[in-house]
């Protein structure tokens, strides 16, 4: 708020534009939420779901702390979030409270407070404020229209190169930057026998570093595209599986460990 | 387009998902708001489809298709399920994949629909309604529909319905929570009955009402000079006025219960409740004003219930007071303290988008800004000067302005918004610049009183379009060059002031898009070539600047009005004459033509009239048509109880859990 010098300001002057008094209780815990997009939901925005969790909370009744100053937010903090129109069974988001609240309730009612396809999985009581780190990488899901063969062969060349630089159209401009050094595995699933013939869909599980500039799903399947040649029939269908800390190279089945571990470990 | 081979009321969101990430805001058209309704297909007897006929993110928020949504799905067997304008990218790709215009609930065609329910705010929206009519593979013109749905047009623009009359089946006006009742209990009997007379007479059954306009039966007979000569029923027994619907008892209609909460990011971020309905302020060039009458106001209880369940249904953080004048309503000044009362330790904001120009209403923002930020306010002299302003009856002073704004800035409020209209019957040059005079006497008054030199006031100027239903009705409009000369000039007045023209901001649009609005406003049958030749070169979201083309709809009017010797400027910046039958004169708003006349009079003459809320009638005509009277309080209610406290249902006993926190 700029003021005046105090030799220019005039004699009637107006009450002064201060932020307002309002019961601002402080914060006394906090809460970790997973939650997940999925079917149809999947396309809505990272801005779209701050809107939709914001209202969720106050339709809870959640009593969510809240920031001073002119425009107070409610205290929610988010952690990286998967791209509009990729699904995710594993996203996280940070709330402070101003009361204890029991986590298994707030997961209930806010899941029931926020519309089918955003759901809240878990809740925890936070411990530490090393979060963040903990999210060392992500598993993604993809499901390519292609035959196995031709996935198959496009991986081998992408993990034959040792970058692959690619494009993306970003707020900035256009942006070229090497999607290979954060790809850690790309495993073709093995496809249950009993999937119907007209399944022609090819899983591909995608463990990527979180590297600074991000490497997000569709620009491994760029790379693919790029260095493969693999071009799927229809657009493909992105999950977020999960993220947290890499797991030792030893446990193939389970690349990307759960970040609560260690909130539960201190509970 | 080729229809699809589909089971009635089927999904096409398979076929759509995979044209959604090539797309830009995906997310308007996967619907899953909270408070959204699905219905099983088998399940219903009558099946609408509401449009609104504009993108998502301005459709969705609009009130009247909420209410009727609400009002619709209560009832037992019928469905109702929206859909809104898509956008040209989508509109490519489903082009190219025969994807058919879809409701955003349950993503059905909209052609498998009993009824399409269109809401019309305004003209500009009529090409978008063509382009959902083809993408569903439903025929344009009505003559050529069979088993299609019945396309029934309404809101504001359907009380001149002419120039859409080719490609609608119905216009209903006025109210639409009884209209849409009545029509759908008429198709239900139709349908039961195994369809009598097939479409013609269920369309038959419904124009046999008196408030259903059925424009394929009536006659348009035109004069050699190409004024209309005469609109009549084509058919003995279909009345040869229609009347509009007016609702009465607001409390006993508290829509929208459960307003829907949409997930994508929308033009009103907050919820609405409406105050009142009508106004009887008299200005007279508002459209609204004159065809919303009489006054009926809800009560303060009313008020008060809609607001607290709307806000435990929703989660929004902010409500709307709406109304066409909120500050008129009889008891706001128990509503505003209640309610800032209520909600004062929450953060729960409350807005009064009222523009009315007196020191009153900055106490009502004043109140209900008790514990936010006062950053703007809004009012609306319309005019520069006094002479104008007491042609168009917003009796407004001078004296009024700077006292309003004096008061505003000295509490607190740091920018005021001023709004304007150009191109009014009989103004000048010297008019429009008396804004700018206008704007430098408000940022005076507004440095005096709050003694700082960043106070800001912005003006925003519309083009001002003479509508149908209205004293201006016969007015002739300015043409588009005049406008932009004269909006220069004024911009010209404004940046040559050194002291104060940085403190004024300048908000106007180009003349041009108003005279094709006046051509949609005012024109008749003959102006429906022009909307499908404009549509079909390409004419799409004409109330965005960046999709408008002026150029391409001077050509459809070219080819559209080939050999009716009529034009454009025939349409718009012709003044009409008494004798003159307007194409709506067979559309009855309850507005007496001779008080309108009059009142033309009054204005061409300089004279004002009062609200009659407060004075006698001025024998407008409503009341004595409806056999009703303007509906205000006092209630007698001052003091609201406070809602029952909202128990948060996530807390765990304290006692037990302080520990926890303590260990950690």
């Amino acid at each position: 708020m700029a003021g005046i010098p105090k030799d220019q300001a005039p004699k009637n002057q107006a009450p002064k534009n201060l932020p307002p008094e309002r019961g601002l209780a402080p914060t006394i815990q906090k809460l970790r939420l997973r939650y997940a997009k999925r079917g149809r939901l999947r396309f809505s925005s990272h801005r779209d779901f701050q809107r939709a969790l914001e209202r969720a909370l106050r339709r809870a009744n959640v009593p969510i702390a809240y920031s001073a100053g002119f425009s107070p937010h409610p205290k929610i903090s988010y952690s990286n979030s998967a791209p509009t129109g990729v699904a995710s069974e594993a996203e996280y988001v940070e709330i402070g409270v101003t009361e204890i609240c029991d986590p298994e309730l707030i997961r209930r009612e806010l899941d029931a407070a926020l519309p089918p396809g955003l759901d809240i999985v878990e809740v925890v009581q936070a411990h530490g404020s090393d979060f963040a780190s903990r999210l060392e990488a992500s598993l993604w899901q993809a499901e390519i229209m292609a035959t196995e063969a031709e996935v198959r062969q496009a991986i081998d060349s992408l993990m034959g190169e040792s970058e692959v630089l690619v494009e993306r159209l970003t707020k900035s401009g256009k942006r070229i930057f090497d999607a290979r050094a954060a790809i850690l595995s790309l495993v073709v699933q093995v496809q249950e026998s009993n999937a119907p013939e007209s399944d022609a869909y090819v899983i591909l599980h995608m463990v990527v570093r979180h590297i600074t500039p991000s490497v997000r799903p569709d620009d491994v399947l760029a790379a693919l595209k790029q260095v493969g040649g693999l071009v799927p029939q229809k657009p493909v269908r992105v999950t977020r599986l999960a993220q947290g800390p890499l797991n030792p190279l030893e446990e193939v089945s389970n690349p990307v460990g759960d970040p609560f571990d260690p909130d539960r470990v201190l509970a | 387009m080729n229809p699809r081979v589909a089971v009635r009321g089927a999904s096409v969101f398979n076929e759509l998902e995979t044209l959604l990430p090539f797309v830009s805001k995906p997310i308007q058209y996967v619907g899953g708001e909270l408070n959204a309704v699905t219905k099983a297909w088998d399940e219903t007897d009558v099946r609408w489809v509401l449009m609104y006929p504009d993108a998502y993110e301005v459709g969705s928020p609009n009130q009247g298709v909420q209410i009727l949504y609400e009002v619709l799905n209560e009832q037992d067997r019928v469905l109702a399920e929206r859909t809104y304008a898509v956008w040209p990218d989508l509109e490519k790709l489903m082009r190219e994949h025969a994807v058919p215009q879809f409701t955003v609930d349950a993503h059905r065609n909209i052609a498998d629909f009993d009824l399409i329910g269109l809401s019309f705010s305004t003209e500009l929206g009529y090409t978008n309604m063509l382009t959902a009519l083809d993408l569903a593979g439903i025929p344009l013109h009505a003559d050529q529909r069979d088993s299609h749905p019945i396309v029934i047009a309404g809101g504001h623009a359907a009380f001149n319905p002419e120039p859409i009359a080719q490609f609608i089946d119905a216009a209903v006006l006025g109210d639409g929570e009884e209209a849409v009742l009545l029509i759908t209990d008429i198709v239900k009997r139709w349908k039961s009955d195994g369809e009598p007379g097939g479409r013609e007479g269920v369309l038959l059954a419904l124009a046999q009402t008196g408030c259903v306009y059925v424009p394929r039966f009536y006659h348009v007979e035109y004069l050699p000079d190409g004024r209309i000569h005469k609109v009549t029923p084509n058919r003995p027994d279909v009345p040869w006025r229609i009347t509009k619907f007016t609702l009465m008892d607001l409390d006993a209609w508290p829509y929208p219960k459960a307003p829907l909460v949409p997930l994508a990011e929308t033009v009103h971020e907050r919820m609405s409740v409406e105050i009142f309905r009508g106004c009887t302020r008299g200005c007279r060039f508002c459209q609204a004003g004159m065809i919303t009458r009489p006054v009926r106001e809800r009560s303060i209880t009313g008020i008060a219930d809609m607001v607290e369940n709307g806000l435990c249904k929703t989660g929004f953080e902010e409500v709307g007071l709406l109304s066409l004048s909120s500050a008129d309503h009889s008891e706001i000044a128990d509503i505003a303290r209640n309610l800032a009362d209520r909600y004062e330790k929450t953060q729960t904001s409350l807005s009064l988008p009222s523009t009315r120009v007196d020191a009153f209403n900055v106490d009502l923002a004043n109140e209900l800004s008790r514990n936010g930020r006062r950053s703007g306010l809004t009012f609306a002299p319309e005019g520069g000067s006094e002479r104008i302003r007491r042609v168009i009856n917003k009796l407004v002073s001078e004296e009024d302005l700077i006292r309003t704004v004096t008061t505003a800035y000295s509490n607190g409020w740091r920018n005021v918004k001023l709004y304007f209209m150009c191109g009014l019957p009989t103004e000048t040059d010297e008019d429009v610049l008396q804004i700018a005079t206008m704007a430098r006497e408000v940022i005076r008054a507004g440095r005096e009183a709050s003694g700082r030199r960043d106070i800001k006031c912005t003006v925003s100027i519309g083009g001002f379009v003479p509508k149908p239903h209205t004293p201006f009705q016969w007015a002739a409009q300015l043409d588009h060059e005049s406008t932009d000369a004269r909006l220069h000039k004024l911009k010209d007045a404004i940046r040559a002031d050194r002291e104060f023209g940085k403190a004024i901001g300048l908000r106007y649009h180009d003349g041009k898009p108003g005279i094709v609005e006046g051509l949609l406003s005012r024109g008749d049958r003959r102006v429906g070539n022009v909307i499908e030749a404009a549509w079909r070169d390409g004419a799409r979201f004409d109330g965005w600047s960046e999709h408008f083309s002026f150029d391409q709809w001077m050509r459809a009017a070219d080819t559209g009005l080939e050999g009716t010797g009529v034009s454009v400027d025939w349409f718009t910046i012709r003044e009409r004459e008494y004798t003159e039958v307007l194409p709506w004169n067979h559309l009855d708003s309850g507005l007496d033509s001779e008080w309108l006349w009059e009142d033309w009079q009054d204005a061409l003459t300089e004279v004002a009239v009062d609200d009659c809320r407060w004075t006698p009638c001025f024998d407008c005509g409503v009341c004595d048509q409806l056999s009703t009277e303007i509906q205000v309080g006092p209630t007698g209610v001052v003091d609201l109880p406070m809602p029952a406290p909202r128990l948060s249902p996530v807390l765990v006993d304290r006692t037990e859990s302080t520990d926890q926190v303590a260990r950690t």
